[in-house]
């Protein structure tokens, strides 16, 4: 179905896709912190966040409402208005380049370019007077400098790509004669447009039905085989990281509490949070449980920077440590990471 | 209605709500939105049916019209032994009080400018004759029983987090002791680890209270928790119908089949596996809904019959109906 034009694989670079570890980062991100300045306060929405992304790679990236999962991703883009967020510190490094220290026509030449981002509501992110075809087409004619017929040409490709039927005939119609599930197509359409080689996808099944789902999961998974790009999956659904993610980021209170490969993850869970969520979910087999486990307590407020671990309120494991500082990530094995001062060497020779 | 069994606490046959599509400058009546046509259930009291779905589906506005917020273009439904469809507004008023809703959204369903107390007494002053201090001990009571401190009754909704709200919208559902209460969607808002929290809620209420429940979601894998039965509706019918256990281990119609292969698995060794059936396609429009079965324009399995004929609503087995022509 992906004609020529679109930029396809070779066996070599699949390879390399394939086995991550050896390839450079397309995206390295540092010490990401992100502060929102309003009349009630500061509230430190984003507090360090590091993470990697091979080229290929799927990082999924999991969290309540709150926990700081958009916002991050926001930030790396600058998407966020500015002020009342701040970026505080961090590096953003894209091929080297730092997007933080960045000029704003060069981050415009990235986004929706090299950098693609699909947002999580597809009925407001589309704008209602243009045709699908013109969304299509806008970012083709200003990042590959196309004319009007190649870029149409691209664009009908695009369309059947994401497996919208009699694309070019579609072209012409506004967003409202889609239904969600298709305006989700078009949006991972433009998304892709300039194939890019980072895809940061922001809760983009929430909003639709799971028969829907399941046809933008299979998608997303077979455009990742043929044009293997790196993605960033946000969501707070655990079963759809479980199907699709290498690497999963468990984030709660703005930080990234564990980080770890997506079958350690599941398998060992370390972080308290990530065992505590892994357990509210119901059975999806066998007897039915008496009770859902739930976890007690609200998210954390967070004004005022990190001064303790921000899950310690409702931990059932938390202790005096807990409560007088915030515990950086431990490595805890290979390919895992936990941010919990159970896994601290000193606390683990002590107990 | 010779059907109606002694312990069936709400019968509902052969349901139908259309909405009306007027077009053109003098308004002309041009065709019908077939919300829900022709629905036939019937719930223990006691018991909590799941009615699942997509959206747009017609759950939600069977949901409704069980309480008579639309009325029904034709059908019955029995609470007890008499047809809301057809009671007068007073005598409607006067059931009112035994049958209440859980909304979707927390945020929208309380009145930001009244405050928690207010919201919970509302139907207190409406529907009994409490004096004011038996009403005030009456709303603390509720609040301590749906777990919110009951110091709280003077504050406004903004000041509480939506697990929270949802707890207040349960109190304002449970302050007339209903014996049946429609939760439509209650838990879609939440967080994950909130949404435990409301379910738990709402079996311990149920446990004491024997409430019974009509538990509207699109989220599966909650539905074969709280649910006895499980209704699966598909395009303004009920395409299946059988206990929790069956329908999740054996199901009959390919929706339901579609429908629960495609609820993902939070375990990565299972997703690898896992053999989906991917619909294909849209939903039909429900103004214009296909001939035969009404799956059929994306059925897998679909034969030349099945675009024709509708399919009959028929016992498979022991207490699972199915409406497919194949199954």
């Amino acid at each position: 179905m992906v004609s020529s034009t679109l930029r396809q694989l070779s066996e070599d670079e699949k390879s390399q896709a394939g086995q991550a570890h050896g390839a450079d980062n397309v995206l390295e991100v540092r010490d990401l912190q992100t502060v929102f300045e309003t009349q009630d306060g500061t509230v430190h929405a984003v507090n360090n966040v590091s993470f990697a992304l091979k080229p290929g790679e799927l990082l999924g990236v999991v969290g309540e409402s709150g926990s700081g999962k958009s916002v991050s991703m926001m930030s790396l883009l600058k998407l966020l208005p500015m002020p009342p967020a701040k970026i505080l510190n961090g590096e953003v490094l894209f091929d080297g380049r730092d997007l933080l220290q960045a000029s704003e026509d060069e981050l415009r030449s990235l986004r929706g370019g090299d950098i693609g981002f699909i947002f999580q509501d597809p009925m407001t992110s589309l704008n209602p007077v243009f045709t699908v075809g013109f969304q299509l087409m806008e970012p083709l004619r200003i990042h590959m400098g196309m004319n009007k017929k190649q870029a149409r040409a691209r664009a009908v490709e695009l369309l059947e790509l994401v497996g919208i039927p009699s694309a070019s005939d579609r072209l012409k119609d506004f967003p409202h004669q889609f239904s969600g599930g298709m305006r989700q197509r078009v949006m991972i359409a433009i998304a892709l447009a300039c194939d890019p080689k980072v895809l940061i996808a922001d809760e983009p099944t929430t909003a639709l039905d799971v028969t829907v789902q399941a046809q933008i999961i299979e998608l997303v998974k077979d455009l990742r085989e043929k044009l293997g790009m790196a993605i960033v999956w946000i969501t707070h659904d655990l079963g759809v990281v479980a199907g699709i993610a290498d690497r999963v980021a468990v984030m709660y209170g703005g930080q990234i509490v564990e980080y770890a490969d997506v079958d350690k993850l599941y398998d060992d869970p370390r972080h308290p949070y990530t065992r505590a969520l892994l357990k509210t979910l119901p059975a999806d087999e066998g007897l039915r449980m008496e009770r859902l486990v739930s976890i007690p307590g609200q998210a954390p407020n967070l004004k005022g920077p990190l001064v303790a671990c921000p899950f310690a309120p409702r931990c059932e494991e938390a202790h005096e440590r807990c409560w007088s500082a915030n515990p950086p990530l431990f490595e805890v094995q290979a390919g895992q990471k936990s941010a919990c001062w159970l896994e601290s060497e000193d606390t683990a020779g002590a107990a | 209605m010779s059907e109606v069994v002694e312990k069936d606490l709400l019968t509902v046959s052969d349901l139908k709500i259309h909405f009306p599509i007027y077009k053109g400058l003098f308004r002309k009546k041009v065709g019908d939105v077939k919300a829900v046509d022709g629905v036939s259930f019937a719930i223990q009291r006691g018991e909590t049916l799941g009615l699942v779905g997509e959206s747009g589906c017609g759950k939600s506005t069977t949901g409704r019209a069980v309480l008579r917020l639309y009325d029904p273009t034709s059908g019955h439904v029995i609470f007890e032994d008499r047809d809301i469809a057809s009671l007068s507004d007073s005598e409607m008023r006067a059931t009112r009080p035994r049958m209440q809703m859980i909304f979707q959204d927390p945020q929208a369903c309380l009145n930001p400018r009244m405050t928690v107390g207010a919201i919970v007494s509302e139907p207190l002053i409406e529907h009994t004759k409490l004096s004011p201090d038996d009403r005030k001990a009456k709303v603390r009571e509720l609040l301590d029983a749906v777990g919110l401190n009951p110091d709280f009754v003077n504050r406004y909704p903004h000041e509480f987090s939506g697990g929270q709200r949802q707890r207040i919208g349960i109190a304002r559902a449970l302050a007339l002791d209903p014996d049946f209460i429609v939760c439509d969607e209650p838990i879609a808002a939440l967080d994950v680890s909130i949404q435990a929290q409301v379910v738990n809620l709402l079996e311990d209420l149920q446990r004491e209270r024997g409430l019974t429940f009509l538990f509207i979601s699109h989220d599966l894998s909650m539905v074969r928790h709280i649910a006895d039965r499980v209704a699966v509706m598909y395009l303004g019918k009920i395409v299946e119908l059988a206990p929790v256990s069956k329908l999740y281990s054996n199901p009959q119609h390919p929706y339901t089949q579609a429908l629960l292969s495609a609820v993902p698995v939070a375990d990565p060794k299972i997703e690898a596996k896992r053999q989906r059936v991917i619909l294909k396609g849209d939903v039909p429009s429900p103004s214009n809904p296909p001939q035969g079965c009404v799956f059929c324009t994306r059925c897998p399995i679909a034969e030349k019959k099945c675009f024709t004929v509708p399919p009959e609503w028929r016992e498979l087995k022991p207490d699972q109906f199915v409406a497919c022509h194949l199954a």
